[in-house]
């Protein structure tokens, strides 16, 4: 129990500061990295009160897709002249303390509503509750997911495809003069305009693209 | 405090929460890092959620984690892509620089 403690603690307060580094760090690059390690962290606490299974996933999801596309955006933008600096910037003071006292509010709130919580006895009536311990955390959630959730799985499936094709959409850019391939034109091609019988007479020869 | 119990995670949930929202509202320079406080904040749902999972014995914290997660991604892609868009048409992503809406 000291053990868990100790790791509970180590890694939520790396968790924190490397959360407070992603918002102050003057280079957009190191705070992509911050998350990176915020994201780490975390998913080391999932795997440590036993939700592997979502531990693993926020590691190859996060880690290995959302921060490698933050990164690649950063370094595609050329935000290098352009530094973080709220706090030293003057005309940006005026919103500093709004937003301290608006979170610091949320974060009273959040607190005054954890101390007063209670368990209700009747709360443990669930259906899906993980009474059985011998099967693993994956497979009790992929019992759940593809039976009562399958619904809920399919459109979230359809959302990636959404945000897939909403992305490319937005990117797509065509540029003037660049010689493109066209299927339809290819495919449309008749004979006619394609093949041309043409009479040659003699010491004459032919003229072609004219 | 040595027994960790649900309401760790949970304070730890509401202090990476509140540090979102002081990025989202602190950051004046790049809009590339209020997009990573907006998934800093989902990191806290995805705290709260899963701990609760955990301590009630209830898997459908885990799942609906699982959907957050996805709609994170979702999310991040779309926006990474609006702001690509938006870089390329004015050349710039400062926040006070994106005024036109007169907000």
């Amino acid at each position: 129990m000291i053990a868990h403690s100790i790791f509970f603690y180590a890694f939520s307060l790396i968790a924190i500061i490397s959360a407070i580094m992603v918002t102050a760090s003057k280079n957009t690059v190191h705070s992509v990295f911050f998350l990176i390690l915020d994201f780490i962290s975390i998913s080391c606490l999932f795997i440590m009160i036993g939700a592997e299974f979502l531990g693993m996933i926020m590691l190859i999801v996060y880690v290995g897709a959302v921060a490698v596309l933050f990164l690649f955006v950063v370094m595609m933008l050329n935000v290098a002249q352009q530094k973080n600096q709220w706090f030293a910037a003057k005309d940006s003071s005026k919103h500093i303390p709004i937003g301290l006292i608006i979170s610091t509010l949320i974060f009273v709130e959040i607190i005054i509503v954890i101390g007063g919580w209670k368990y209700k006895p009747e709360i443990f009536d669930i259906n899906n509750s993980l009474t059985q311990f011998s099967v693993s955390n994956t497979h009790s959630l992929g019992k759940i997911l593809y039976t009562d959730y399958i619904h809920v799985f399919q459109i979230s499936g359809m959302i990636l495809l959404v945000a897939m094709i909403g992305a490319i959409v937005l990117t797509f850019r065509q540029r003037a003069g660049v010689k493109r391939q066209s299927y339809i034109k290819q495919i449309s091609r008749e004979r006619v305009e394609g093949v041309e019988v043409l009479e040659v007479e003699t010491n004459k020869g032919v003229r072609i693209d004219d | 405090m040595t027994e960790i119990g649900l309401g760790h995670y949970l304070t730890l949930g509401a202090i990476i929460f509140s540090i979102g929202v002081i990025g989202i509202f602190l950051n004046r320079k790049n809009i590339i890092v209020i997009l990573m406080s907006i998934e800093l904040i989902l990191l806290a749902v995805n705290i709260n959620l899963v701990s609760f999972s955990i301590f009630l014995g209830d898997l459908a914290g885990q799942v609906f984690t699982l959907f957050i997660l996805t709609v994170a991604a979702a999310e991040a892609a779309i926006g990474l892509a609006i702001i690509v868009v938006y870089f390329r048409n004015s050349g710039t992503i400062r926040v006070e620089e994106i005024d036109r809406l007169k907000g």
